[in-house]
């Protein structure tokens, strides 16, 4: 499987990436690079071997339905590029 | 324009619904409804980086113990992935959701449409969290973002497409919502978002196996309002249809004031989610231990308890099927057959007087002070002769409001039944000679004039007499 030009600019967009052309020659070539080292894994025989999801040895970690505190509105929105009325303040989206 | 003869509807709906936990699905933030935005957030919901989530246990067995009474099989492994979008409401631009391995996978569920039972496959049910609420300023000049509902948890509940009319997904999303009620996993409130639907509609020819073209449709936020937009659709695509044009795969959006669907985004515009396994969740093993633990949680669901009705009760089908329609009123009925045995009368009331004085006042059982208890004791009342029929109207209109004992209003009131019938006959004897017309009317064989008579006692008595009575001695004194 090869990665074309098509494919950068639709992850670009995916990621809100605005790419200029010479990048898209650019990381086009290295995705390539990087999958066909990806590949050695191909020479690996893995019939009967379930797909894995995670690499730790651990399932079933879970937490009892406790109510902990929050942090303060104050706290939650310093990091809000824009605030009103308690709320983090976004340019319009409208769907 | 649609007809059923030419086109077949098929629709598939795509329901989520809050589990009622009291804190949210990875994280210790409260759930409560209502509270002022963005206090009850942490930066494990807010998504800041390097928070570690943990999957709160009780969210996941309200997953399987609903996957359970859809009829689901339960996966023995389970896992977490991250579906990737850009949007305010979510703050890690991913939502934390399941992909190939949801809780529960090839369901189903019985609905009933014109007497006849239907049943509509479930493809799956998974788990996921919710995102946060957004409102848009006025003139457009910006949104605002609440993230107190990010992270609270959801079951999505997919159908297979097997409704085929609006009427038939309006009955699905009842008995969904009745067994998501009975099974106590969430208060489904619609107007608080806790159970949402998406819908997908497609129109075919009639006999066509391949399913035609579909629209996805959101922003439906009541049941009403889901059989609305879908038959407004399933008229819209039929017009297309007929024109000899081909339907748009898009995602419309239901406008509830004007009572149309506008087009959000096409297909082009599709979101592209590249679902991986979140790497900071564990996967879940579920062993058949932890499923029968879970199953043995679930309480007899409404389909069950409506059997039952009719058979140990002998309820009509259809009386049986509006009480168990929630689990409330059915316990409410149960309540009061432990204070009388007459399980037709308590149906009866239940039917008529107290749903038809919830309707009217848009009010829900819990907003009243009648308990199951006292409609029991009114009709034990009644079975003994204490009160009549039309007494019984009174306290039962009295319990509405105070939520009183009914021998308790009885006593107050002095409203316990004349059965004396010395009394009553004085009464009778006196309005037989008050009345000669009615009277000679009656012996002239107007039957009915002893409807009138038996009226003046009643009104004399302010409808205390005991009517059994009361026509026996007018009867009794008028062939004299």
């Amino acid at each position: 499987m090869s990665i074309t030009i098509k494919d950068v600019e639709h992850v670009a967009n995916l990621a809100r990436l605005e790419l200029s052309e010479q990048e898209k020659e650019q990381f086009t070539s290295q995705l390539n690079a990087i999958l066909k080292y990806a590949e050695k894994l191909d020479e690996l025989q893995t019939d009967g071997v379930e797909p894995t999801s995670h690499v730790l040895p651990v399932h079933n970690v879970t937490r009892e339905d406790v109510v902990r505190e929050s942090v303060t509105n104050e706290t939650a929105l310093r990091n809000a590029p824009d605030e009103e009325d308690g709320q983090f303040k976004v340019p319009a989206v409208l769907e | 324009m649609f007809e059923p003869n030419t086109y077949e509807t098929v629709v598939g709906l795509e329901v989520h619904v809050e589990l009622h936990t009291k804190s949210k699905i990875f994280c210790g933030c409260s759930t409560s409804f209502g509270a002022p935005p963005n206090t009850h957030t942490c930066p494990v919901c807010l998504g800041h980086p390097g928070v570690l989530p943990v999957l709160n246990r009780q969210a996941l067995e309200f997953a399987m113990k609903a996957a359970m009474a859809l009829n689901c099989q339960i996966a023995d492994i389970s896992k977490f992935d991250r579906k990737n979008y850009f949007y305010p409401d979510s703050p890690k631009a991913y939502q934390i959701s399941q992909y190939d391995k949801p809780i529960g996978e090839h369901g189903w569920i019985d609905i009933e449409v014109d007497g006849k039972t239907k049943r509509i496959g479930i493809t799956r049910l998974h788990l996921e969290e919710d995102a946060g609420k957004l409102t848009h300023v006025e003139g457009g000049f910006g949104s605002l973002v609440d993230f107190n509902r990010v992270g609270t948890p959801l079951v999505e509940i997919v159908s297979e497409p097997d409704i085929r009319t609006p009427e038939e997904a309006k009955a699905y999303l009842e008995k969904l919502k009745a067994i998501m009620l009975y099974c106590e996993v969430s208060d489904v409130k619609m107007e608080e978002g806790s159970l949402r639907c998406d819908a997908n509609i497609s129109l075919r020819p009639y006999g066509q196996a391949q399913f035609g073209t579909r629209a996805e449709l959101k922003n439906m936020n009541s049941f009403r309002g889901v059989q609305r937009g879908l038959e407004y659709e399933q008229m819209r695509q039929a017009d297309i249809l007929d024109s000899g044009g081909k339907v748009v795969q898009e995602t419309r959006r239901w406008d509830e004031t004007q009572g149309k669907t506008f087009t959000m985004r096409s297909k082009e515009e599709a979101h592209d989610y590249r679902y991986f396994p979140d790497p900071d969740l564990v996967q879940i093993h579920i062993d058949d231990e932890w499923k029968s633990r879970v199953r043995a949680s679930i309480p007899e669901l409404p389909d069950a308890r409506q059997a039952r009705y009719a058979s140990e009760y002998g309820l009509p089908s259809y009386d049986a099927g509006v009480i168990t329609s929630s689990k409330k009123l059915a316990d409410f009925f149960e309540e009061s057959l432990q204070y009388t045995k007459d399980a037709k009368a308590v149906s009866n009331w239940i039917m008529g007087d107290l749903l038809g004085y919830l309707n009217a006042g848009g009010l829900e059982l819990e907003d009243i002070k009648l308990t199951g208890q006292g409609l029991g004791e009114m009709i034990g009342l009644m079975e003994k002769g204490t009160i009549s029929s039309k007494i019984a109207k009174t306290v039962f209109k009295e319990m509405l409001e105070t939520g009183k004992r009914p021998q308790q209003i009885v006593e107050e009131q002095g409203l316990v039944q004349i059965s004396d019938e010395g009394a009553i006959a004085e009464v009778v004897d006196r309005i037989v000679s008050n009345n000669p017309q009615s009277v000679e009317d009656f012996k002239a064989g107007k039957e009915k004039a002893i409807g009138f008579l038996v009226g003046q006692v009643m009104k004399e008595t302010k409808g205390k007499a005991n009517p059994a009575l009361v026509n026996k001695l007018l009867l009794a004194r008028l062939n004299q």
